[in-house]
């Protein structure tokens, strides 16, 4: 009889091996690069992005997205909208503590908007819409808006609107608190040290809601300012993960080459950065819609991605990046053609006045990239001169709208009312600020669509608004979109699971395993 | 002046450095007719290697560039910044030396106090800083190499001032009545030239040593392509693609050694008691 029982459970076993192979397995500690080193943890403060990717597995929003951006339940476990679609209604999730053991409770939430209001210029502007919160008990939240607002369901993701602790940062100066240096989060990673230009170290909490996750034990960011020694770090057995754009892309395929080694673009779908040329639409010959289309033919794209970005990303077609809500492709195309470049410019009369050009100093990648678009022009006629700068000369150039065309790449948070239109609306020009409307294009149709796209019902409607949007757009150039970035993010095989949400890496923790 | 060739071309070190400085003038003259298409222009595919290709002959770099072409071009940057800025420094500190060496006393003791302050920054440090402030441009880039490179030109020319005004012909001159410019310009300058000639000739070398320095560092003219740039630009590759930077960095070993070689020639020519002596 014993041995019968052994046999069955051999035979089960066997019959379930397949699917045990993928059961996660517990414990491990993980060593990955961040890059660069962040300049604080605190999330409600601090959104640079390494900031997010570590402290994004320190604290938790009310939801989650999947890749398709789909809201999933995280510390919110249910959500119901009304019919007029102005109230939103939160079922919290019962049994979740702070990492010092403290319940989070309805009055974290309401806390932490007022908190975030203040502190987070992007979810000022994502609350903007909203009228009241209100907790009419410990695990319900409503939300009621000013009007519907289309996006409202995409703004709680973990680094748009981090929960903060009311008992610890409430009455206190929070500029100051002493939890900002070591933040005590909701999520399935504690903080635990911070060896300053050496790593960050982060601890499985054992208290976690979801039973049995987090499966490894410790995770350690390593510092390593160099982008050789971080590559170096990879191959040596260092470190087992190399987040998106930790590593030279000229590194990326002999690194992806490496035993057991995968790879994936994956993990950006909430923020789909989006690169493009800043053409500055006030002056000189770029003031001419077609100087500017132009540059649109003059430039060729399809040598970037597969030269400088070794394949990597997808040539932009507008505005929006094909992951973003509401994108069509049904828009006026400009390929590579520098004999209507040429037509173009002669059609408009430039007679080879100096255009500046202002690389993006983020490192050799982009250095290049402004190396290969100055000769693209130049070889269609365009007079070029590059100025070389730093990334806060830059950002001050730009700002201060002194430039020409100047390269950039911004996260398009998944709505075009959350992630577009700010680039293209005439009342977010704004002097002395970057990544708003900087090039200054104005044009009241697209205002007017722009504010009608954020508050119109039904979808099929908002569909239309920003189809339509996006066609009027293009036409104009009043930027010169250059590519839908990925940033692949590099692991050992072994590492399982890290990327299955729409932000990857930097909520990816909870469910990552070590196959040992 | 005869004489000078003739030991010039006696030594074989300065024989070879001449040669070497003829031919990096020349391409830097002439290349460029050759090579009529732009250095940044994209000619063929990416990773190209060398002596694959006759178009070609030295392969491509990362976007495709023409290393060959590249080099050409950057002999005209590093050449030109080299002799620039050296001579930038020789106007700027022959004239600081020549003071405080002939007037002495409190004159020497401010101009050489000012010198020291620049010789206590290490100047390659200092030439970083002045590129980042003035932003990287051909200009900054000269400006900065001479502002570092002048004080040793001050401290030499000093101390052989130091040593001539005291000689008879010196007195005699000062005994005639002529001016301080006068006998300084005409009567001990041509005699301290000759070490200012050697140093000169090590100190271009330097210049292009410090203008490749700073390219490698991202802070060359980014509308020149120089050898540095192209060394700095290929470094990131280098375990793909040798090439992209052993080519440019042999034309700066090559030119660097050249120009020392000439130095080493020029002070045999021009202190000919010392080297026979020497021998």
């Amino acid at each position: 009889m014993p041995k019968r029982v052994l046999l069955g459970l051999l035979l089960a076993c066997g019959l379930a091996a397949p699917v045990l192979a993928q059961e996660p397995k517990t414990g491990g500690v993980i060593n990955a690069v961040i890059q660069p080193e962040p300049p604080g943890l605190m999330l409600a403060m601090v959104q640079n992005g390494p900031t997010q990717m570590v402290s994004g597995n320190i604290f938790e929003g009310l939801l989650r997205y999947s890749p398709k951006l789909e809201p999933q339940p995280e510390l919110a476990e249910s959500w119901s909208v009304s019919e007029d679609a102005k109230t939103y209604t939160f079922k919290l999730r019962k049994g979740v503590t702070w990492h010092d053991g403290k319940p989070f409770t309805a009055a974290d939430v309401l806390f932490s908007i007022e908190m975030l209001k203040q502190t987070h210029a992007r979810a000022r502007t994502n609350l903007a819409q909203v009228d009241k919160v209100e907790a009419p008990d410990d695990y319900t939240v409503v939300f009621t808006l000013k009007q519907p607002f289309g996006p409202f369901l995409g703004i709680f993701e973990v680094g748009s609107m981090p929960m903060v602790p009311k008992h610890l940062y409430e009455g206190t100066d929070w500029k100051t608190n002493p939890y900002n240096n070591a933040p005590v989060g909701t999520g399935p990673f504690m903080f635990k040290e911070w060896q300053k230009g050496s790593f960050i170290r982060l601890a499985k909490n054992p208290n976690y809601y979801e039973k049995g996750k987090p499966y490894l034990d410790e995770i350690y960011w390593q510092i390593i300012p160099d982008a050789a020694a971080r590559s170096v770090a990879y191959e040596t057995g260092k470190v087992d993960v190399l987040p998106g754009g930790s590593v030279e892309n000229f590194d990326v395929p002999r690194l992806t080459k490496l035993k057991d080694t995968c790879v994936t673009g994956a993990g950006w779908e909430f923020f789909s950065p989006l690169a493009w040329l800043w053409l500055n639409n006030r002056q000189g010959p770029l003031a001419d819609k077609r100087v500017r289309q132009a540059v649109m033919y003059a430039i060729d794209r399809d040598f970037a991605k597969d030269v400088i970005w070794n394949g990597l990303g997808k040539v932009a077609t507008g505005p929006s990046a094909s992951t973003i809500k509401y994108y069509t492709d049904d828009v006026k195309k400009y390929p590579y053609d520098p004999a209507k470049a040429k037509a173009l410019l002669k059609e408009a009369g430039y007679k080879g006045e100096k255009i500046r050009l202002l690389p993006l100093a983020y490192g050799e990648t982009w250095q290049r990239w402004g190396e290969a678009v100055k000769q693209n022009l130049m070889d269609v006629g365009i007079n070029i001169e590059t100025i070389a700068t730093d990334v806060a000369g830059g950002n001050q150039k730009i700002g201060d709208w002194d430039y020409d065309i100047a390269f950039t790449y911004l996260y398009q948070y998944g709505d075009p009312a959350l992630g577009v239109g700010r680039n293209y609306i005439s009342s977010n020009i704004a002097k002395g600020q970057v990544f708003n409307n900087v090039e200054g294009y104005s044009n009241p149709e697209i205002d007017k669509l722009f504010a009608d796209g954020a508050v119109a019902t039904p979808d099929s409607k908002r569909k239309e608004i920003y189809e339509k949007a996006q066609k009027i757009l293009v036409e104009d150039v009043p930027v010169a979109w250059m590519l839908e970035l990925q940033f692949p993010t590099i692991t050992r095989c072994k590492v399982k699971n890290l990327i299955t949400t729409g932000i990857g890496v930097n909520d990816g923790f909870k469910d990552a395993w070590l196959d040992k | 002046m005869k004489q000078f060739w003739k030991s010039m071309l006696r030594s074989p070190s300065g024989v070879i450095g001449l040669v070497i400085l003829l031919l990096a003038v020349s391409v830097a003259l002439f290349g460029p007719m050759l090579f009529p298409n732009s250095p940044w222009r994209m000619v063929q595919r990416p990773f190209l290697p060398p002596f694959t290709l006759s178009t070609v002959p030295l392969g491509t770099d990362a976007l495709g560039r023409d290393v060959f072409a590249g080099m050409i071009f950057g002999a005209r940057v590093s050449l030109l910044v080299g002799l620039v800025s050296t001579l930038v420094a020789l106007v700027v500190g022959i004239p600081i030396g020549a003071m405080a060496g002939y007037f002495g006393g409190k004159v020497d003791d401010a101009l050489m106090r000012f010198t020291e302050f620049f010789q206590t920054i290490p100047s390659f440090a200092l030439a970083i800083v002045l590129v980042a402030i003035l932003q990287p441009s051909i200009y900054s880039i000269v400006a900065s190499i001479a502002v570092v490179s002048w004080p040793p030109v001050a401290r030499l020319v000093r101390g052989e001032v130091l040593s001539l005004r005291t000689r008879e012909y010196v007195q005699a001159a000062v005994v005639t009545g002529q001016s301080n410019t006068w006998i300084i310009m005409r009567e001990i300058l041509p005699n301290a030239l000759s070490p200012v000639i050697v140093l000169a000739s090590l100190m271009v070398a330097t210049a292009i040593l410090l203008e490749s320095s700073l390219s490698f560092l991202g802070l060359g003219d980014p509308n020149l392509i120089s050898w540095g740039y192209m060394v700095g630009a290929g470094r990131t590759v280098i375990r793909q693609a040798w090439w992209i930077t052993v080519f440019p960095g042999v034309a700066i070993l090559i030119s660097v050694l050249g120009l020392n070689l000439i130095g080493e020639g020029l002070n045999d020519a021009l202190n000919p008691r010392l080297s026979r002596e020497g021998r």
